[in-house]
């Protein structure tokens, strides 16, 4: 089925996330499209599959206007969404997924279901027992799954949203020949991914968008380069990269630290930090680099390896013991993790504090909160509520929270979603910590902002994690290369399942 | 700003006087004459000193669950099992004082022995629904519900079998104590200002322990967000613990008044629903201190009054909770029908 | 003893447990679709005392049991519509009601105290009656109970065998999942709620117009009993069948205690009337340690058998509540 995407629109409140795309793919390709996170390609995919729906323009399946409106309406058009973590059912075995959805009779009737499982996982060269559990299962047989109910459900339009996320090479190397498969069948066949390797040996077309808009298209053979280019722009200068150097003893050791969860592995991570020193953790979003954070906040069970702050070692210890070693943490979902939806600030302020007395003093709580105002120019009132709060100004706040001084700042997406204004401001207040000896780690996926600020970058891509690069010697398009998973040196650290 | 305020008044109000009517209703559905009852009610509730004094009696153990209720809430807690915990706390107070009421110590002593287990005995029964909670992830509703019912039958048991009156057990309790043992109250009547006094400072301690210290504050966080909570500081689960020991705490002074001063002895449901009531009115007030004492005093005083409602008109007295369920009700569904509007203007 | 009476006294097991496992199974279902009923206890007490009073009213047994039903659907309803469209707490709601419907049916049912109104009769099935042991147990009861022989069967049917059956499953275990698969969630679970409360309502006439004919305000005795209703879904696992075992069960306790106290004097029997609670908060403990960290290092201390036999006893009382029970779903 040919599928065409015309002038679509949608907004998120204040972010604009699909801007007027177009998109026309014919029946039996398999088309790639590419984008850094927050890009749009998964939203453009989840109004195609019904998920959410557009503000505007149209979908046309095999030249004819369609309403997609739910999933069902997609469904019943023949379009399946295959989505990043499979939306199963955990607890239930495979063949009642496999059934679940479908209509029918009203038996479940699973002699029959299970012959046409079989008959298609044969197809495919996919081995899974219809009997077993989910939870049981790896996540590149659930993607099998997936893809079986899909075909069977009469799919001709399925969409894959970054797939080889947390898939062992071999459960890869099937997917693909599925993938192929399928497009010969006359399928049409969506591939979502950042991931440069895998589109470009996969795809025969693709296009990248950037910031909600469709910045460029691409057949095959590619030019690493170009779509690198077009995926991240390109800048004319990196801008003044400001690095507050370091030298100095090491504040922070990371000895072969590892870390895992049931789709990544990050192992063997060494690292040693200066004071004042900043480290940029770079790559797309599940690649790692959230998990590596966490565990070195304390906050995650780390496997292997230690970690040494201000020579003692904290491995093992929880969140509040890296606190009273002057560590902190700052999460990216603001209300969600970092702040308590329905204070105010003022409470927030008292609630960061040191408490020394039984009773509060609001009057000098009220004082402190508006002096922290001042120092991290909020625009809010000490009796704000901080849902209220813009996210820069939310953000502000949360830096407003933090003990001084600090040995250990960790950051997770500091500026997300933040103008430039506020991100400016806010990379003043963290110099002025490197500057009293605060090193620094954090996450972005923005790359200027890691060239920008950090004096070494580590890169993060499915749980491998480059070696510590210097960032003036950093290019954007090398960066860019990396996050994508290409121009790795064969031994790096670290793997995925 | 203050366009919502008049909302929210509106709103409130409204699910008040939606109350009154479908009550109205309800009365004229059983044949009575509205007016006159509410009447009724009005001078059961004040029409004599006698009346006044049993709402001020009902009164000390409504603002101790109350209280304790307002503390879990923060926390974020649904300490259903706070009738358990009255329970408990009488079940305690009446052992002391059986186990010491023939030694030679002064009654005040034995008295304020009595009081403290029974305080211990609320507490530990809530530090189990806790625990179950904290360790065992068993939520707090279940695990509150059932040890509810786990502490009934241990007071059956009790009063069937090891604590029963000579001869044959009976549902009307333990062997009552004498009078030395007696919390003093105020003369012809049940009274006890010890209680009455005890209760109120314990609402008004509990208003200023939410308002003003920081454990207040660091409840609050762990009640409203757990999680960032955790980040800036707080230790989390032993706040929770600590809002269910002192609930529980509460809960056990209120059962342990109930035993030293209204009813003297240990008997089946001793708790009479005062730990639910006080759920209603921690709702009702929406989980702020400051209205805990009037609509307490109000809830009391429907209680109270609707026995005349009972004598006069033969209803049964359970209108009262009626009233007060049907108004909490409304002012949640009132609550969510607000947000609505609030979305769409 | 002899084998006749204690033929009998298992048959009135079977009987006196009919009406608890409608609302069992009624909750089961809700809870299934992610909803929790908490206003079982009010919706029984209710629901008994209207389906009484129409019962007596009317003279007929037919609408005294429907009236029950709409009672409990309507309160239901309030429930579903309170969560799923208001965005209230299940909750509070759901408490509220329980005390509502009963002190409503305190008060309302003044005028029905101790009459007698019209009873089920006992409806023997011929032929199956006079099979020797299972006769008198399983086919000299009432209509009721019959009925609730197939509902528990019906409802494990519809769970697990049929295709909505599994749809019901999806919506409790996962919503967003079951969207992607063309369910609307919210009106699936709004009919699920009602359903259940339909059942429920059911409960409560089945006692005051059967086992514990007439309604008689406080003295009726069935105060409580929706909470230990509620005990014993959760305790059955939400799965029918282990449900009707704990219903079962519950009632066998409850015999088991008077025949002990007539035999056995001094004996507290109120005692056994609780063990559904224990059972419950043992199932849920069940549910969340049976992963935790320490049970399993205290279970590595243990000796092989007596290991093995332990973990088999684990994994066979765990259950699993639905995932996103109590969590509203929100589609965009």
């Amino acid at each position: 089925m040919n599928v065409e995407l015309r002038d679509i629109h949608k907004t998120f409140g204040a972010v604009h996330a699909n801007v007027g795309i177009n998109l026309k793919v014919p029946a039996g390709t398999i088309q790639g499209i590419l984008g850094e996170n927050g890009a749009g390609k998964s939203t453009l995919m989840k109004i195609l599959s019904g998920f959410i729906r557009a503000d505007g323009g149209e979908i046309l399946l095999d030249d004819r206007p369609v309403v997609i409106h739910s999933p069902a309406d997609a469904i019943q058009h023949g379009v399946g969404m295959l989505h990043q973590d499979p939306l199963d059912f955990p607890p239930m075995r495979v063949i009642d997924n496999f059934i679940l959805g479908r209509k029918g009779s009203l038996l479940t009737g699973h002699a029959e279901a299970s012959r046409d499982f079989k008959h298609l996982a044969e197809q495919f060269s996919f081995s899974i027992d219809p009997d077993a559990y989910i939870d049981a299962l790896t996540v590149g047989e659930r993607q099998q799954l997936e893809i079986l109910r899909l075909i069977w459900l009469g799919a001709s339009v399925l969409i894959f949203d970054e797939p080889t996320t947390g898939i062992s090479a071999a459960q890869k190397v099937k997917l693909f020949a599925a993938l192929r498969l399928l497009a010969e069948q006359g399928k049409t066949v969506l591939f979502v991914s950042h991931k440069l390797e895998d589109v470009e040996g996969l795809c025969s077309r693709v296009v990248v968008l950037r910031q909600g808009s469709l910045v460029g298209e691409a057949r095959a053979p590619y030019s690493t380069k170009k779509l690198v280019e077009l995926m991240f722009g390109k800048t004319i200068s990196v801008g003044e990269r400001n690095p507050c150097g370091g030298g100095g003893a090491a504040s922070l050791s990371l000895r072969n630290l590892s870390v895992e969860n049931y789709r990544l592995k990050v192992q063997n991570v060494s690292l040693d930090v200066c004071c004042g020193e900043v480290i940029g953790l770079a790559g797309m979003e599940g690649s790692g680099q959230g998990l590596f954070l966490r565990s070195v906040a304390g906050l995650v069970r780390t496997v292997g390896g230690r970690i040494i702050l201000d020579n003692k070692d904290l491995t093992g210890r929880s969140y509040h013991v890296f606190k009273r070693h002057a560590a902190a943490f700052l999460p990216a979902a603001r209300l969600e993790e970092g702040l308590v939806a329905g204070m105010s600030l003022t409470e927030h302020i008292v609630l960061a504090e040191e408490a020394h007395e039984f009773f509060i003093n609001w009057e000098k709580g009220k004082e402190l909160a508006q002096n922290r105002i001042a120092d991290f120019n909020i625009h809010g009132t000490p009796a704000n509520t901080v849902e209220s709060l813009s996210g820069g100004n939310q953000q502000r706040a949360l830096l407003a929270l933090l003990r001084v001084p600090l040995s250990l700042l960790l950051l997770e997406h500091p500026t997300r979603g933040l103008d430039i204004e506020s991100t400016i401001y806010i990379w003043s207040k963290l110099k002025e910590r490197c500057r009293q000896g605060t090193c620094i780690l954090f996450i972005s996926s923005d790359l200027e902002e890691i060239l920008q600020y950090s004096d070494r970058v580590l890169v993060f891509f499915s749980g491998k994690v480059t070696q510590p690069l210097e960032a003036d010697t950093l290019t954007i398009e090398k960066l860019g290369e990396l996050i994508g998973g290409k121009g790795w040196p064969e031994s790096t650290s670290g793997k995925s399942t | 700003m203050k366009k919502n305020t008049w909302i929210n008044l509106g709103f409130q109000a409204g699910a008040l006087v939606l109350a009154l009517l479908i009550t109205t209703l309800i009365l004229v559905a059983v044949g009575a004459p509205p007016f006159k009852a509410y009447a009724s009610i009005l001078s059961g509730a004040f029409g004599s000193i006698n009346n006044v004094e049993n709402i001020l009696i009902t009164w000390s153990p409504l603002l101790l669950t109350t209280a304790g209720v307002l503390i879990t809430f923060s926390a974020g807690l649904w300490n259903i099992g706070i009738e358990g915990q009255m329970t408990l706390g009488a079940i305690f107070t009446t052992g002391i004082l059986r186990l010491l009421q023939n030694t030679q110590l002064p009654p005040a002593l034995i008295i304020i022995l009595g009081i403290l287990a029974g305080i211990i005995g609320g507490a530990l029964w809530a530090a189990l629904a806790g625990a179950l909670k904290t360790f065992g992830g068993v939520n707090e509703i279940f695990g509150g519900l059932g040890l509810n019912f786990v502490s009934t039958a241990l007071t059956i048991y009790l009063v069937f079998g090891p604590w029963k009156r000579p001869g044959v057990g009976s549902m009307s309790g333990t062997q009552p104590f004498d009078q030395k043992l007696w919390l003093p109250t105020l003369p012809h009547t049940e009274l006890s200002l010890w209680a009455l006094g005890s209760s109120l400072l314990v609402i008004v301690a509990v208003y200023f322990l939410l308002r003003g210290t920081h454990i207040g504050l660091r409840l609050k966080a762990v009640g409203k967000n757990s999680k960032a909570a955790f980040l800036m500081g707080v230790p989390t689960w032993q706040y929770s613990m600590f809002a269910f020991l002192l609930c529980g705490a509460f809960a056990g002074l209120s059962g342990a008044i109930q035993v030293t001063s209204v009813y003297h002895r240990l008997l089946p449901n001793i708790s009479n629903g005062y730990g639910f009531l006080g759920l209603l009115v921690a709702m009702l007030i929406n989980y702020q201190a400051l209205w805990a004492a009037p609509i307490a005093f109000f809830f009391a005083a429907l209680n109270i009054g609707s026995v005349q409602l009972q004598i006069q008109y033969q209803l049964d007295s359970s209108f009262a909770g009626v009233l007060q369920d049907l108004l909490v009700l409304l002012v949640l569904l009132g609550e969510g029908a607000r947000q609505r509007f609030l979305r769409k203007v | 003893m002899d084998t006749n009476m204690i033929l009998i006294g298992l048959a009135g097991v079977l009987a006196t447990a009919a009406p608890v496992l409608f609302a069992v199974i009624g909750e089961t279902i809700t809870e299934r679709a992610g909803i929790i009923n908490l206003s079982m206890n009010g919706s029984i007490l209710l629901s008994a005392m209207g389906g009484f009073a129409v019962a007596y009213r009317t003279g007929s047994l037919a609408l005294g049991f429907l009236a029950g039903m709409l009672i409990g659907m309507l309160v239901a309803f309030i429930v579903a519509f309170s969560s799923i469209t208001l965005h209230q707490s299940q909750v509070a709601v759901g408490f509220v009601l329980a005390l509502a419907g009963r002190d409503l049916s305190y008060f309302l049912g003044v005028p029905y105290m101790n009459i007698s109104g019209p009873v089920l009769q006992g409806l023997s099935i011929p032929v199956l009656k006079d099979i020797p042991i299972l006769g008198p147990l399983f086919f000299r009861q009432n209509l009721m109970t019959y009925i609730s022989y197939i509902l528990i069967v019906l409802a494990w049917l519809w769970i697990f065998r049929t295709r909505p059956g599994l749809m019901l499953r999806g919506i409790g275990e996962r919503p967003a999942a079951a969207y992607v698969r063309g369910a609307n969630v919210n009106l699936l679970r709004y009919v699920y709620t009602v359903i259940g409360g339909a059942l429920i309502g059911l409960a409560g006439p089945a006692y005051t117009l059967n086992v514990k004919a007439g309604w008689m305000g406080t003295q009726t005795g069935l105060d409580g009993i929706g909470w230990i209703a509620l005990s014993i879904t959760i305790f059955g696992g939400w799965n029918p069948l282990r449900a009707a075992f704990g219903a079962y069960l519950f009632s066998f306790l409850q015999w088991l205690g008077l025949v002990l106290q007539s035999k056995i004097p001094g004996v507290p029997t109120q005692v056994l009337q609780v063990a559904p609670f224990p059972l419950m908060i043992l199932t849920l403990l069940l549910v969340n340690i049976s992963d935790a960290e320490w049970v399993s290092r205290i279970l590595a201390t243990l000796p092989e058998r007596t290991r093995r036999v332990t973990v088999k006893l684990l994994r066979a009382l765990r259950a699993s509540p639905p995932a996103s029970l109590g969590v509203p779903f929100e589609s965009e």
